[in-house]
């Protein structure tokens, strides 16, 4: 059989294809970024001309998801753990209206917070909106589950939530593809109603969704990928879900393991084999990458059962992505001492690229400061929050997409001022434009520096919604134009950006001040694509 | 066989296509192959690493445990350290000696080489002038790759082929380039074995 080295989340990709999906929808966002941009760059996706454009954030994506599944076809959206939150509202409401082609949601998590403000666990979304989670072990199960979801998520007749971790979204090993199906035909929900959640219908169908939970329980159960392992040891019983059972298995390099164990990829958990666990065992040890999900569901909360420990007991450590060595401590394997990292070795954190417009406008952007004092500078995501740390020291928040406006125009509500806001231009469109709007309305005194490096660049850079569109979106919103102030920034224009800045803070109403400048980076990727097609052209 | 290999790097300097070199020669021989790198926000000018696993039998996991790796093969001489406890006391450190100088306390590293060298096989090379001399400055990383082949169970000719396959795409001259600067490297270490 032919193996193709691929990355978890490109594992995805390829399933999603394969199993005929006639369009992905997403937002950027690290570790999930790959699974759109490898369906892009498919042959067979370009050929079927599969819809696979960036939208402006998550609950875009999410809903255009479900209004592709409304005409019959089969629909992925991919986001980052951090964007579901974005698309909670249609992500909740879609499980009570179920789906017509099948349709899955892929979320990477972001376990030890590599590039995240967070590691929330999808997995408790999932729950939360009572529908089946798919955790893979390994590229090739990212594959096949995903392959098989949109079948599954068709009969279930909800959508299917495909959970990865970093650490698979990011690994790349040999998959075996599968067949290549063909697109679904358009085809209309046989009942017209079923996406109309008018309480009087809400209400029904949110009785069909409690209703099917035994069903998809007993779909757990019977799941291929919900495994029990014999093992002759009883004084243990463990439940490893996704990914970590991989990390127990490395202590055991033979298969050996000499401890029953249920293995977990496919939810509402099994419950008859952890019941079957639970009667064999002594004591079970549950270990799951992110939050204690099964954890809790399996602790005595009277304290009169089985014992049970994880994360919670202190066994595994509460925070974090797991590792092989978690579990051979879990187990009281004693490692033998490793080489010292020596004194000498100093950190090396991220920061902004050499010709990056963004240090310009900070450098500008502290020299007010330095007059008007510190604590000020409301800023969210981007490569710009690089500013928060030396030699800039700029910004003072980073909480979520869109959240510099919003909370900049609160603390002017209280009095602060001047208060500025510093956000992206791909970070406007995604989740900005709305607050803007709250400023104009009030006529709130901020000063908004919308830093405009024409693609969304952390992850990469992607193509950017807010491209060409920036000053026309603001003064749409009702931005007075003189005060939509535009620079380049550039050490050669210092003087001059931090003059726009002096004369937006006298102005009391909203300001947005544009620092246009392309990323170096994505400048750079596009020479190289425009190469690499001129000599394909070539040829 | 297995290898198990910390690649170490500056995000930007391209320890990727390294792995992809080994990847491609690994998936010729049927060979069982994991390798976790890093995306996103460590990538804009932080430390980037790779673990890299090849073997003839089924592999686990994603992540080398503590002091099981064979190799660390860093193209960059601050970074080499950073991965140091995943080492196996038996195992080898192969690194450049261009440093990437991108934070203001770059220490020096002399007397921190010259202690680890009493306890682990540790092989230190100019790889940015090797690959000058061999006439692709570009090169650097494959003379990386070829002066830590001795330390790794694949035959030089497989991961020769490995190469050929990454850059193929390329034209005849760069794979050639890229080969020679691969052989150069192995010839250094092998000169130092």
């Amino acid at each position: 059989m032919q193996r193709n080295l691929l990355l978890g989340v490109e594992a995805i990709g390829q399933a999603a294809i394969d199993a005929g999906i006639s369009g992905v929808y997403a937002y950027p966002g690290t570790p999930s970024t790959e699974i759109t941009e490898y369906i892009q760059n498919n042959r067979l996706a370009r050929e079927r001309n599969i819809h696979r454009e960036w939208s402006a954030n998550e609950k875009t994506a999410l809903e255009a998801a479900l209004g592709m599944s409304y005409a019959g076809k089969r629909t992925m959206a991919c986001m980052k753990h951090v964007g579901l939150n974005v698309a909670a509202d249609v992500f909740m409401n879609m499980a009570i209206t179920g789906i017509n082609g099948g349709l899955v949601v892929a979320v990477a998590d972001d376990p030890s917070q590599h590039s995240s403000q967070n590691e929330q666990d999808s997995r408790f979304y999932g729950k939360f909106a009572m529908i089946p989670v798919f955790e893979p072990s390994n590229q090739q199960e990212a594959y096949d589950m995903t392959y098989e979801a949109f079948a599954f998520s068709e009969k279930a007749g909800l959508p299917v939530m495909m959970r990865i971790p970093t650490r698979l979204a990011h690994s790349r090993s040999g998959v075996v593809q599968k067949m290549v199906q063909t697109e679904n035909p358009l085809k209309m929900p046989e009942n017209l109603m079923q996406f109309m959640l008018l309480p009087v219908y809400g209400r029904k169908y949110y009785q069909n969704l409690l209703d099917k939970q035994d069903w998809l329980a007993e779909l757990s159960e019977e799941s291929a990928y919900n495994q029990y392992f014999e093992g002759k040891e009883k004084s243990l019983g463990i439940v490893c879900c996704g990914i970590t059972y991989n990390y127990l298995m490395e202590n055991y390099p033979n298969g050996n393991c000499p401890y029953p164990v249920v293995k977990i990829a496919h939810y509402p958990v099994p419950q008859k084999l952890l019941q079957k666990l639970e009667n064999e065992c002594d004591e079970l040890l549950v270990v799951e990458e992110g939050y204690p999900l099964v954890e809790e569901l399996l602790t005595d909360f009277f304290g009169k059962g089985t014992k049970v420990s994880g994360r919670l007991d202190g066994t595994l450590p509460r925070r974090g992505e797991l590792n092989p060595d978690h579990l051979a401590k879990a187990l009281g394997r004693e490692l033998e001492e490793p080489l010292q990292i020596p004194d000498t070795l100093v950190g090396r954190p991220p920061s902004l690229c050499a010709g990056c417009g963004h240090q310009d406008t900070y450098e500008a952007l502290n020299e007010v400061i330095a007059e008007v004092g510190n604590g000020r500078v409301f800023s969210d995501i981007g490569c710009y929050t690089l500013g928060a740390l030396p030699p800039y020291n700029t910004i003072n928040t980073c909480v979520d997409m869109g959240a510099s406006i919003t909370m900049a125009k609160g603390a002017a509500d209280a009095g602060l001022s001047p208060v500025f806001a510093v956000i992206g231009d791909s970070t406007f469109t995604h989740s900005g434009i709305t607050g803007l709007l709250d400023c104009v309305v009030e006529k709130s005194n901020v000063n908004i520096l919308i830093v405009d490096n024409e693609t969304v660049a952390m992850t990469g850079g992607q193509d950017s919604s807010a491209k060409g569109r920036i000053e026309k979106i603001c003064e749409g919103v009702g931005v007075a134009p003189e005060h939509i102030r535009l620079f380049v920034p550039l050490k050669k224009n210092h003087d001059e950006i931090v003059k726009i800045i002096r004369e937006e803070i006298a102005y009391n109403g909203v300001s947005v001040i544009i620092g246009r400048r392309e990323c170096v980076q994505r400048i750079a990727k596009m020479k190289r694509l425009h190469k690499k097609e001129a000599a394909k052209n070539g040829q | 066989m297995k290898t198990d290999i910390i690649l170490a790097g500056v995000g930007g300097q391209g320890i990727l296509s390294i792995a992809a070199s080994l990847g491609a020669a690994a998936l010729n021989e049927n060979y069982y192959l994991k390798q976790a790198e890093t995306h996103g926000m460590s990538q804009r000018g932080g430390a980037v690493v790779s673990h890299l696993r090849i073997a003839d039998h089924p592999i686990y996991s994603d992540l080398i445990p503590t002091g099981q790796a064979d190799l660390i093969l860093s193209v960059e001489p601050m970074e080499s350290l950073r991965y140091l406890p995943y080492l196996s006391p038996q195992g080898s450190l192969v690194t450049n000696t261009a440093g990437f100088v991108n934070i203001s306390n770059y220490p020096d590293l002399e007397n921190t080489f010259d202690e680890l060298s009493k306890k682990i096989n540790i092989i230190r090379i100019d790889a940015d002038q090797i690959a000058k001399e061999t006439g692709n400055p570009k090169a650097s990383n494959m003379v990386m790759l070829g002066a830590a082949s001795p330390f790794i169970a694949i035959h030089e000719e497989i991961i020769i082929k490995g190469i050929e396959t990454i850059f193929k795409a390329k034209g005849e001259k760069i794979v050639e380039m890229n080969v020679e600067a691969f052989k150069a490297g192995r010839a250094f270490s092998l000169n130092k074995c």
